[in-house]
């Protein structure tokens, strides 16, 4: 797909973030918003992936470790028509496929795993590449992770097991809005610097603008081509990108917009697909 | 008497029988911690080195990277000391493995009082409790090395998550190759009427010496086998609520969570009964030689037969 079709996309799945997290009346807009080209970049370009059958085995995997964000993973894989764009009007309502963190058991296809505890997904991607590994297969795994998440132990556990085992299959990505709820991340607690930490760790580290999808693209083609270590995609992003009151702000983590900024924001959205 | 065909560890069960299931089937994968060895895994990471990972000491890793091989399609079995597998990793046992119903299975090694000398620290009396309370997992506590084989070769082939509890220590072997397995399915090990002794792990064969020594004093006691505590078999725990009218279960295992609340709870819905438990009072073992600890901590099959002349006043 061409990189404007690319930013089409994006926008209409921005527009689905909005609108469903407003339906929803909860949730997580601003880390959403700020995966989106990390996400669409993979789905609608480098991950081999058949939105017929999402169990097909010889599927790229995909891991969100951010499970807080999967309104960005459902508008995906209902554009990709996984399932009906209706029913992400479901999100979060008793009953629905659509849970507030992804849920494996609800069986809504493209599901790989239940998220939504943070500093589990590096580990479980790490798994399932050892198991593609072991059983000579070649797909690929990617883990899309926040930067908040990178406190959480277990997430060193995992980047040093990548390592150790040489998972050139594993491509992590770290969503890197520099925000978490408490404020920002250099004030409550440091991760910096992550390029460093992951290099020392052993991995090939890439470092983007996570809205560029000309990086976004390079890099993933890099992931694909490196071997021996795992890559880690360090993508400077901005929380809430693409609506205007929201971008950088940490009130936005979990903060559902007015019918009024609704309206602005898909404005705005739509203004942007016309330039 | 209660015939005993020698001793050995449950430990060895597991890896032996992993062993037998590596050969059959090509999914079965072994995940390790650092202790592969004192766990008996290292027979199949020697002979299965393409299906074995040392994840080092990292176990919420180490469950983490399970839950990705079923992802992958393999059958994923871990072990380790029962504290660091069931306790540091609970919620990735919780949230990622039973949440997502990942066909993961857990050797909590270790078990017990018995582990002895290493003390308090590594001697696991928890984990029933805190793996009880999630969701569609099955718990497994065999009482001899026999029936961890059956136990460990059953749960390969059942689908989702199960966790197995076995221990270090040599204890005697009475079952045979013989005796049923079916998890979920406890198995009565003695007949009898007045009073019913239901116990799983280590404290079955001291039932079974428990009931010998009521016999003597012409009290017939019932001994039940309950190795699956989940799903635990209502209807045999129910049936001799109402033909013996009371229960005495044995575990070694914190008094709160484990099999006698298990068994409380379906007595409490279905056929109330007076029961006693024999289990760790609240409170933490120490450093010691096994048999010691298992006598000062009241878990000999001299404390079952108290329980049983205690229980039978209030029946």
């Amino acid at each position: 797909m061409e990189i404007s079709d690319l930013k089409i996309v994006s926008a209409n799945v921005r527009k689905d973030i909005v609108k469903m997290l407003e339906l929803a009346g909860s949730g997580h807009p601003g880390g959403s918003l700020s995966a989106v080209e990390l996400v669409v970049g993979l789905y609608f370009k480098h991950m081999k992936f058949n939105p017929k059958d999402t169990n097909d085995l010889s599927r790229d995997y995909f891991v969100l470790s951010k499970g807080h964000a999967c309104p960005v993973l459902y508008a995906v894989l209902a554009r990709l028509e996984c399932f009906s764009l209706n029913e992400l009007c479901t999100l979060r309502k008793i009953g629905s496929r659509l849970q507030g963190h992804p849920a494996k058991d609800k069986k809504l296809p493209g599901i790989e795993v239940s998220t939504g505890s943070l500093g589990y997904g590096l580990s479980i991607g790490a798994g399932i590449s050892v198991g593609m590994k072991r059983a000579k297969k070649n797909n690929k795994v990617y883990v899309l992770m926040g930067d908040g998440e990178q406190q959480e132990g277990s997430i060193w556990e995992a980047a040093m097991a990548a390592s150790q085992f040489k998972l050139d299959n594993l491509c992590a990505i770290v969503d890197n809005n520099g925000l978490q709820i408490d404020g920002a991340i250099k004030d409550v607690m440091n991760i910096e610097p992550l390029a460093d930490k992951y290099r020392s760790f052993g991995w090939n580290v890439l470092q983007i603008d996570g809205h560029n999808f000309f990086e976004v693209d390079r890099a993933y083609s890099q992931f694909k081509e490196t071997k021996d270590k795992p890559t880690a995609i360090i993508a400077k992003t901005v929380k809430g990108k693409g609506i205007s009151y929201m971008e950088n702000l940490t009130e936005w983590h979990g903060k559902i917009p007015s019918k009024e900024l609704v309206q602005k924001a898909l404005e705005e959205i739509d203004v942007l697909i016309k330039k | 008497m209660v015939e005993v065909f020698g001793k050995k560890a449950t430990r060895f069960g597991f890896g032996e029988s992993l062993i037998e299931l590596g050969k059959e089937n090509s999914k079965i994968f072994v995940l390790g911690a650092d202790t592969a060895s004192s766990v008996a895994i290292n027979i199949f990471r020697d002979m299965f080195p393409d299906r074995f990972l040392n994840v080092g000491i990292a176990e919420t890793n180490l469950l983490g990277m399970a839950a990705g091989l079923a992802i992958a399609g393999f059958i994923p079995f871990v072990a380790t000391y029962g504290v660091f597998a069931a306790g540091r990793p609970w919620e990735q046992i919780r949230t990622t493995i039973c949440y997502s119903n990942l066909n993961v299975k857990i050797g909590g090694s270790h078990s017990g009082l018995m582990v002895g000398s290493d003390g308090a620290t590594h001697q696991a009396l928890e984990e029933i409790a805190i793996i009880r309370c999630l969701p569609r997992i099955k718990i497994i506590v065999p009482c001899d090395f026999i029936e961890t084989k059956k136990a460990v070769i059953a749960s390969a082939y059942v689908d989702g998550p199960v966790y197995i509890r076995y221990g270090r220590e040599n204890t005697p072997i009475f079952t045979n190759d013989n005796s049923p397995f079916e998890i979920g399915r406890a198995n009565i090990l003695r007949e009898g009427n007045d009073v019913a002794i239901m116990a799983c792990g280590t404290m079955v064969y001291e039932a079974l010496m428990a009931a010998e020594l009521l016999g003597k004093k012409e009290i017939e006691a019932r001994v039940i086998n309950i190795h699956t505590i989940k799903p635990i078999d209502e209807k045999i725990i129910i049936s001799a609520a109402k033909e013996c009218g009371a229960i005495v279960t044995a575990e070694e295992h914190q008094i709160y969570g484990g099999l006698g609340s298990a068994v409380a709870e379906v007595l409490v819905k279905n056929y109330p009964v007076p029961v006693e438990m024999v289990a760790i009072n609240d409170t933490f073992g120490e450093s010691g030689n096994p048999m010691d600890l298992m006598v000062k901590y009241g878990l000999r099959d001299v404390n079952i037969a108290k329980a049983v002349q205690k229980v039978l006043k209030r029946k």
